[in-house]
């Protein structure tokens, strides 16, 4: 088995001219011994990026004859449920895709390994690999990344005769802006305040504010810092002015329907975005974007998947050899030109490039300042609390300082179980 | 829970020395075993195997991927002390207890459609019969639509008539009342085909020698076709308040499917014990409190159906 495995990593150095594989010669000088045939299982999510996935894949089997690569495609609804399941089983994908929320508890548990060996982290956003360690160690490489910014439909704001936003827009502006925006005659609203998405709405206006969602060591809920309420407050205000539909509303139908029926003037989303625009007829050549308005900070979330590895693969050197390769540039073009912008710095200009009619490189610069999304061991509890406490502040139930210190309290006691 | 007379073991009907001699009854018994072995397998193998493990479970706390330690009553302690229980429960049985309406529903439009020279039966019996083909969650998806409180046509047919409709499936006052309709649209078929079923075998010499003493249709109806349907009717009322305690799929589609359905207004109306369950086990990562919540269900369904047997003396007339 290690010998086989050897044998593979010799024979990919000598084929693979990226200098990742440095070390490569001392571990073999042998020629090519036809090694053992492996295949690598590899877990991915998204159907749209399932072709560029397989061209990946495929890429990598030029450079590494003797393993193959088999793409396996779970839906988003159940690909979590699903790869618990797995990895309790014993039967997880030997690579597969991770993502913020669920990263640590991962980790934590040891059901992915660690990257023991040195890796170049300076190609990818500082953000990202910080996302991706935990207690110092890495365990996945950066694949894509996406930031957030606030889409635009330019027909509304010039029927509203507001400027369109400016790069160095502030909290105020964008208020002044959502009161001229807003025109309840014709049913449109200046934006959307969702609820249920945070890392385009509550997380980037906590930031922004000054506030913060988790203590850094992840032990302590941000939530009855005072800035933090200013952040949520930054959306409550929004529905009380009646410039955002009421929760009511935006249960039936969501935010982004809303604005693709031109019933939203802005709305806050990520680059992941541009492919539903693009698409769609209404908003195809009615929508721009631009950066975040600035608050007393500037910040975007930013967020990206990485690539892991299981911890119970029977080919660990080749499962680290596909998520360096997945990591890599050569790997970055080929995703940027197809998929979502590539986590490796100086490869996303295909990207941009895709669709020129757009400011694109708005979400490539406020990689300047954005802030990691906000992660513990067990994220998805206290994301439940977020919600069951925020929901009463967006109905007016509850005031928003009340429902953040109950969320507060909360949040600390599941974090204290972690 | 009958079993066919004349197939008695042969302990009760001869004693056992007797039956020792005699090898035929008992081999007879062998084979009897070995017929319903299959499903015996399947039944203890699916569901009574898992019905002990989960029982087991509710007294561990479980790692996310795995692993458990034993903490004795601590999930049953927390159980009765979560307020998200008790309120699961009591949509429970709300939904449950207005699910029954769909009884009476369901025999009126089977007395409708039991009449002599009806035309069209068949294609009335197909038309009420669809939503129970169809996957509830295309049933969901399609009636969320409909409930839409600015774009869906319930109300844009009330527009018509001046009336300013809610969000039916947002707004806490209604959304528990828009659920049970769906509910018993979606069941008013199966139950209808049973009490049709149940009519036809009510004997005809029976409605003749009413007529004869002078009954119209109305006093039929009350004095022979309903107490004649009550067996049927408490064989639907076991089935659909099991079946209504167990809801899920709907209210997970209709709320807004996984976790942003606590983003709804109304999820405090909604949210089922089953759909708690969900979430502790599958998003919360909290697997033996979620054991915990379908014992204490499984132990309500127990109760109310005990219950249910024992007040059919009060109601049904076997004949």
């Amino acid at each position: 088995m290690w010998k086989s495995a050897r044998s593979g990593a010799a024979l990919l150095c000598a084929a693979l001219l990226a200098s990742a594989c440095g070390g490569g010669e001392q571990a073999g000088g042998t020629d090519a011994q036809p090694g053992e045939k492996v295949t690598l299982s590899y877990g991915v999510w998204d159907a749209t990026q399932q072709a560029v996935m397989q061209e990946l894949a495929a890429e990598f089997t030029k450079t590494h004859p003797d393993v193959t690569v088999n793409v396996q495609l779970t839906p988003w609804a159940d690909y979590w449920t699903k790869m618990k399941a797995a990895v309790t089983g014993g039967a997880a994908p030997d690579v597969f895709w991770m993502n913020g929320p669920n990263f640590q508890l991962y980790a934590s548990n040891g059901v992915i390994k660690p990257i023991e060996e040195q890796v170049d982290t300076s190609v990818y956003p500082k953000a990202l690999v910080d996302l991706y360690t935990y207690e110092g160690k890495l365990y996945g490489l950066p694949k894509d990344m996406d930031t957030v910014g606030v889409w635009y439909n330019k027909t509304l704001f010039d029927q509203a005769k507001v400027k369109y936003p400016a790069d160095d827009w502030t909290w105020a502006d964008f208020k002044e802006s959502a009161a001229k925006l807003t025109d309840p005659d014709k049913g449109v609203y200046a934006v959307g305040a969702e609820l249920t998405s945070f890392q385009e709405y509550q997380y980037n206006t906590i930031y922004q504010a000054g506030g913060h969602v988790i203590s850094p060591d992840g032990k302590k809920s941000g939530y009855d810092d005072p800035k933090t309420i200013q952040g949520l407050k930054f959306w409550t205000d929004l529905i009380a002015a009646k410039q955002s539909p009421d929760l009511k509303t935006m249960t039936d139908t969501a935010p982004l329907q809303l604005f693709e029926a031109g019933k939203l003037a802005m709305y806050w989303g990520g680059s992941w975005n541009v492919a539903e625009f693009g698409k769609n007829d209404y908003t195809k050549d009615k929508v721009d974007v631009a950066p975040l308005p600035k608050g007393e900070k500037q910040a975007t979330i930013i967020h990206g998947v990485a690539n892991v590895v299981s911890a119970k693969t029977e080919h660990p050197a080749e499962a680290l050899e596909l998520v360096k390769f997945l990591g890599s540039k050569p790997a970055a073009d080929i995703l940027g030109k197809k998929g979502p912008i590539p986590a490796y710095n100086g490869t996303q200009n295909d990207w941009v490039a895709a669709h020129p009619e757009w400011k694109l490189q708005t979400f490539l610069d406020s990689v300047a300042y954005a802030v990691p999304y906000p992660v513990s061991k067990n994220t998805a509890a206290w994301q439940e609390a977020e919600l069951t406490h925020l929901t009463k502040a967006w109905t007016g139930e509850v005031p928003v300082e009340k429902a953040a210190a109950d969320l507060a309290a909360g949040m600390n006691d599941l974090l204290a179980k972690e | 829970m009958t079993t066919t007379a004349g197939t008695r073991p042969p302990r009760s009907s001869a004693g056992a020395a007797h039956a020792a001699k005699r090898r035929g009854p008992r081999t007879e018994a062998l084979w009897g075993y070995a017929f319903i072995a299959p499903t015996g397998l399947g039944l203890a193998v699916f569901y009574l195997w898992p019905v002990l493990q989960t029982a087991y479970f509710s007294f561990t706390e479980w790692g996310a991927f795995g692993g458990h330690t034993w903490v004795g009553l601590e999930n049953y302690t927390r159980l009765i002390a979560d307020p998200e229980v008790g309120r699961a429960m009591l949509n429970t049985l709300m939904y449950t207890a207005l699910g029954l309406i769909g009884i009476p529903v369901a025999i009126v439009f089977a007395a409708l459609m039991n009449r002599q020279g009806l035309r069209g039966v068949s294609v009335y019996r197909t038309a009420f019969f669809l939503p129970v083909v169809t996957m509830p969650v295309a049933v969901a998806m399609l009636w969320r639509w409909l409930y839409n409180g600015d774009y869906g046509l319930v109300n844009q047919v009330l527009s018509i008539a001046g009336i300013d409709g809610p969000n039916w499936i947002a707004d806490p006052a209604t959304a528990m009342y828009a659920l049970v309709v769906v509910g018993i649209w979606s069941s008013v078929g199966y139950n209808l085909i049973i009490f049709l079923a149940g009519m036809q075998g009510i004997p005809k010499e029976l409605y003749e020698a009413a007529s004869m003493d002078g009954a119209g249709r109305v006093r039929q109806f009350f004095r022979i076709t309903l107490p004649m349907l009550s067996p049927t009717a408490f064989f639907i009322s076991i089935v659909s308040v099991i079946g209504s305690l167990q809801l899920f799929d709907l209210v997970f589609v209709m709320t807004g499917s996984g976790q942003s359905a606590r983003a709804n207004p109304a999820y405090s109306r909604l949210q089922t014990v089953v759909q708690l369950f969900y979430e502790r086990a599958f998003v919360t990562n909290d697997r033996g409190y979620a054991a915990a919540i379908v014992i204490a269900l499984l132990v309500l369904i127990a109760a109310l159906t005990v219950a249910q047997f024992r007040l059919q003396r009060k109601w049904v007339h076997y004949v």
